[in-house]
């Protein structure tokens, strides 16, 4: 079959030319946030960085970083570039504190988030004929909006059946005739199980490819889940503070991610100095977007840990691609799709008025499907004679991280000093699943 | 009235009970009676000894998780029905009780029951008025 591309002229681009486009539209957009965001101005002149400094891609690396802390310093709307009245949706992810890293969008912003999934729904195949079935959630999230936004460019039919009531969700795939599914890779799977359970064939149903993400999977997930579906996977890489799923997306290959680059420039840096890595070698992942208009972010460390490579691709599209990223530089975990920092349990067991325990968070996949438990440390009051006390008191705090967290987790209480230490500092983490 | 009773939270894993013992042990402290709650993941240990302010201590020290709680302890017939009058008698008093255990003595044909309650003054009152024994510390640091 031969390859479609949403934006041919884009995606398969000679090398020269989007090097000359990124360096037009980075150039303005500098011009722009150093006049427009106090906060850029003021980090730029701390830097001694003008914005007649950035000429081409080639000066890219003179700006300073952008990090999650920035949002935070400035939250709300602070890293906004435009003003509050062009901003037609707001989206926001979970961050380290009990405050959400909130993320703008203009009715242009939202143009370039449909393009970005457009093309990843045509490089999985997509087209106007397609039903696509939307079962990432909907809501702060950015995941089922910024799919769906792509298929209703490609002219597709959305169905947007958001999370929940897999049987449900199997019936609509089954009688709307669902043919691209997207949610993260733990739910397909989930779905493909359950249908099995319901002992429906995948003739049955009428899904030929899913794109799946926002949460780390493997190449025998991959395999699992195209067996039990019937279907062909693709992955699909992004972050709400960059736009959303849509950044990066895999093509007929599935040997890496392209990434918008017209959009979103990459670049991999040594996380520990910021140096800025050659292609091909490892470190982590930062983009500079360079067409948004109310939250442009420049050179924005993702944390992720990746790899770039411009290796021509069998598909055609000479964008750069995007390794599957390989692990975080920050103790952040996905779990489920969602994005859990261990910093936001301990502020839960104070919340409690529990003087700050020791607790790890070990997270497992059974079945492939994640599983989060919270070691917690008994200290004096929380102890009883009585074991329905205890259990009481486990509940209670099971039930104030799954609310701060919005995931499910088991909690359990050890003995003091039990939780292993390093160098005085407890590890707050233990990821026991497997990546490829 | 009241007895000390000692709690040490013990995750279940191999090797605990040994530890706490041998503390024990090594402190000279004598057991009378014990019992272990047990759950999935962990179990509470429950202890009467004839010191319970040391053996706090040396546990304590030792890094557990030790509380003392009052309890109740009574003197029932070592025979049948023994245990179902002095149940019978919390019961129509609306005395409910948390957990209990118990142990025999050597010498005489009485059975002995440590008794946790929500109110031990009111269990205490009722016991009394039906005439069941309720031992002293003394008492049950002497048999």
């Amino acid at each position: 079959m031969a390859e479609k591309y949403w934006n041919p002229q884009i995606e398969t681009a000679p090398l020269h030319e989007m090097k000359a486009l990124q360096s037009y539209r980075l150039s303005a957009k500098i011009r722009e946030v150093y006049e427009k965001v106090p906060h850029y101005r003021k980090k730029m002149d701390e830097a001694g960085v003008k914005p007649e400094d950035i000429r081409s891609v080639e000066d890219l690396h003179l700006l300073p970083f952008t990090s999650k802390q920035d949002l935070r310093d400035t939250y709300p709307y602070g890293m906004f570039a435009r003003p509050v009245e062009e901003v037609v949706r707001i989206h926001a992810s979970s961050g380290t504190t009990g405050k959400q890293t909130v993320v703008g969008y203009t009715d242009h912003d939202i143009g370039i988030w449909s393009e970005c999934t457009a093309r990843a729904l045509t490089a999985a195949g997509g087209d106007k004929n397609d039903f696509v079935h939307v079962s990432y959630g909907y809501g702060l999230f950015t995941g089922g909006f910024g799919l769906h936004c792509g298929a209703e460019l490609i002219k597709a039919t959305v169905i947007p059946v958001s999370v929940g009531n897999t049987k449900r969700q199997i019936q609509i795939m089954k009688d709307f005739g669902s043919t691209i599914l997207c949610c993260t890779p733990s739910y397909a799977l989930y779905l493909g199980e359950t249908l099995e359970e319901m002992g429906i064939s995948t003739d049955e149903i009428h899904l030929k490819a899913g794109i799946f993400g926002a949460e780390p999977w493997t190449e025998g997930m991959r395999r699992t889940i195209e067996k039990k579906l019937g279907i062909r996977a693709f992955d699909i890489y992004g972050l709400s503070e960059v736009i959303g799923p849509g950044v990066a997306f895999e093509c007929s290959e599935q040997t890496g991610m392209h990434i918008n680059e017209d959009h979103f420039i990459p670049e991999i840096i040594d996380p520990d100095t910021g140096e800025v890595l050659p292609e091909g070698e490892q470190g982590e992942l930062v983009f500079t977007a360079i067409t948004k208009e109310a939250l442009p972010l420049m050179r924005y460390r993702t944390k992720d840990i990746a790899v770039l490579s411009r290796k021509k691709c069998s598909c055609g599209r000479t964008l750069i691609k995007l390794s599957k990223p390989q692990g975080r530089s920050d103790d952040m975990l996905i779990i489920r799709g969602v994005n859990v920092f261990p910093s936001q349990v301990e502020s839960v067991l104070l919340d409690l008025g529990l003087t700050a325990p020791h607790y790890v968070l070990i997270v497992d996949r059974v079945d492939n499907k994640d599983r989060l438990e919270i070691k917690v440390e008994m200290s004096g009051e929380m102890f009883s004679d009585a074991v329905r006390h205890i259990e009481e008191t486990e509940a209670v705090i099971q039930r104030a991280v799954e609310s701060t967290l919005g995931i499910s987790a088991k909690v359990t209480l050890v003995e003091p000093k039990s939780l292993e230490r390093a160098e005085g500092k407890s590890k707050r983490v233990i990821d026991n699943r497997v990546y490829d | 009235m009241f007895i000390k009773q000692i709690s040490v939270f013990v995750e279940n894993k191999a090797g605990r009970l040994a530890e706490i013992t041998g503390l024990l042990e090594r402190n000279n402290i004598d057991i009378r009676a014990l019992s272990i709650a047990d759950t999935r993941d962990f179990g509470i240990l429950r202890l009467i000894v004839n010191d319970p302010d040391t053996a706090e201590k040396v546990l304590k020290d030792a890094g557990f998780t030790v509380s003392l709680t009052q309890v109740i302890a009574i003197g029932v017939n070592d025979e049948p029905g023994g245990l179902a009058s002095a149940m019978k008698t919390l019961y129509e008093n609306k005395i409910s009780v948390e957990y209990m255990y118990a142990f025999i003595s050597r010498t005489d044909k009485t059975a002995f029951v440590i008794l946790r309650v929500e109110d031990n003054e009111k269990a205490i009152e009722v016991l009394k008025k039906f005439h069941i024994k309720v031992l002293t510390s003394e008492d049950l640091y002497t048999l």
